[in-house]
């Protein structure tokens, strides 16, 4: 973390079943944000497949002592998440039909919204650690973090900013089997305080697509980050939890903090 | 009334989508969905809870059957369900199982008491909250167990099963856990000490 992206690269899977437009508008509204960050495009490859996929591979540039690994968090750090949780299940209930149309038009915005400015905000308060939260959910990316950083973590569930939508989806069973792979490989290594509900546990092991940041900030620099990221409009971060020392890797899920 | 929704095959959520319709779709009565993986198992039974609707699981040999009990017109997926976990919160009642022998004596007949324990808790009012596997206990979860029925029944019902992973490495028997989600130490320290009552058989 903590680089400028230059180059991406298309990487396009998609079935002939489908009208071709539907490829021009993907592609484009990738094209539009590559824009957004300040890269270009630069080719790409496409692939027929049953189901459409999307991604960019993409290169930038760094100074090799400004890199922001998942490794450096220490013991009286806060943790901050950018972007609110749930894209997961909202998505899976959107498939089924079951979700509202609200719900899926918030998780839209928010999955299209780029991490940038959170970034910028996190450069310019200087930060220990940071990762993305992508397809291990959060607790998956907060447990490499812990682990990279040999240090153990404490969530608060009450802070954790959730989609309103996804307490209620996962509570009628819309989760997604990614979810339940996560739970399954985290297993031994998060404790939940037992009046955590099991719908939250489902949100906190949902996998994200396109999720916010995830990051270590000294104590004393907390307040800082979160009123520089509400003056970048990132209005969705919120304080989550705290690094503090004890076994590498343990995460502790509590009610409140 | 009975109806059977057959889900296997089927991707997630599908499996939800078709046993909610059928619910729907039934007066009172039972739908007894079909599945076969985990994932379809556990996510047809959050939404049999959140319906409010009892419910038990049957092992078969191609997956599990999912018995959903409807007794009356289905609500909208229920803050009830909510309030159950919040007053669960308030009176966590744990039972801890160390052992696969009920009691001092006989070995068989400890064996036979303790199926018996097991299957009373899946019949009464009042179930504990969790039910927590440890030493031999781990024993009563392994495939084959005649136990596992029901501990299955119990985890249907919403009683958290939890089974001590160290002791499942120590007899050989991570790889045949039937029923129950591994554990470790820090969890179940934590359960018992947070508990409102711990029930510990002897």
């Amino acid at each position: 973390m903590g680089g400028t992206p230059l180059l991406a690269l298309n990487i396009a899977c998609f079935p002939t079943c489908l009208p071709v437009e539907m490829l021009g508008a993907i592609l484009k509204g990738g094209a539009d944000k590559v824009r957004e960050a300040g890269a270009l495009i630069a080719g790409g490859h496409t692939v027929e497949d049953e189901e459409p996929k999307y991604g960019l591979a993409v290169t930038g540039l760094v100074h090799p002592d400004r890199v922001i690994s998942n490794a450096g968090a220490r013991a009286g750090d806060l943790l901050v998440l950018t972007k609110p949780l749930g894209t997961g299940i909202i998505l899976t209930a959107a498939k089924a039909g079951m979700a509202q149309e609200d719900a899926v038009a918030q998780v839209e915005e928010s999955m299209a919204t780029l991490n940038r400015e959170a970034a910028q905000a996190m450069l310019a308060v200087g930060v220990s650690a940071c990762t993305d939260i992508t397809g291990f959910g959060f607790l998956g990316h907060l447990y490499e973090l812990a682990a990279a950083s040999q240090v153990m973590v404490e969530v608060a569930a009450a802070d954790i900013p959730l989609f309103p939508a996804a307490l209620e989806l996962a509570r009628m069973g819309l989760v997604p089997g990614g979810a339940y792979r996560n739970r399954e490989y985290l297993a031994g290594k998060v404790a939940f305080a037992p009046e955590i509900e099991e719908e939250i546990r489902d949100v906190l092991f949902d996998p994200q697509t396109s999720g916010g940041l995830l990051i270590s900030v000294p104590g004393d620099k907390g307040e800082k980050l979160l009123a520089e990221l509400a003056r970048r409009g990132v209005s969705g971060a919120r304080l989550v939890g705290r690094v503090v020392a004890g076994q590498p890797g343990r995460i502790k899920v509590v009610p409140q903090l | 009334m009975e109806r059977e929704v057959d889900a296997r095959g089927l991707a997630c959520p599908q499996p939800v989508i078709c046993t909610k319709k059928a619910l729907e779709e039934i007066g009172a009565g039972t739908v007894i969905t079909l599945v076969d993986n985990l994932v379809a198992r556990d996510n047809v039974l959050k939404l049999a809870r959140s319906l409010g609707c009892r419910a038990e699981v049957k092992e078969r040999e191609d997956g599990f059957a999912i018995h959903i009990h409807k007794e009356e017109a289905v609500a909208a997926p229920t803050p009830a369900g909510e309030k159950k976990g919040e007053e669960a919160a308030g009176r966590e009642v744990i039972v801890l199982i160390p052992t696969n022998i009920f009691g001092r004596g006989e070995e068989e007949l400890g064996q036979v008491l303790m199926r018996m324990f097991l299957y009373t808790l899946t019949e009464v009012n009042d179930q504990p909250t969790t039910v927590i596997l440890i030493n031999g206990g781990v024993k009563l979860a392994a495939r084959g167990a005649e136990t596992v029925s029901s501990l299955e029944s119990l985890a249907a019902a919403g009683v958290e099963i939890l089974v001590c992973g160290t002791c499942l490495d120590y007899y050989g028997l991570k790889e045949s856990l039937a029923v129950g989600t591994v554990s470790n130490m820090y969890t179940i320290a934590e359960k018992l000490l947070q508990a409102h009552r711990v029930i510990t058989v002897p």
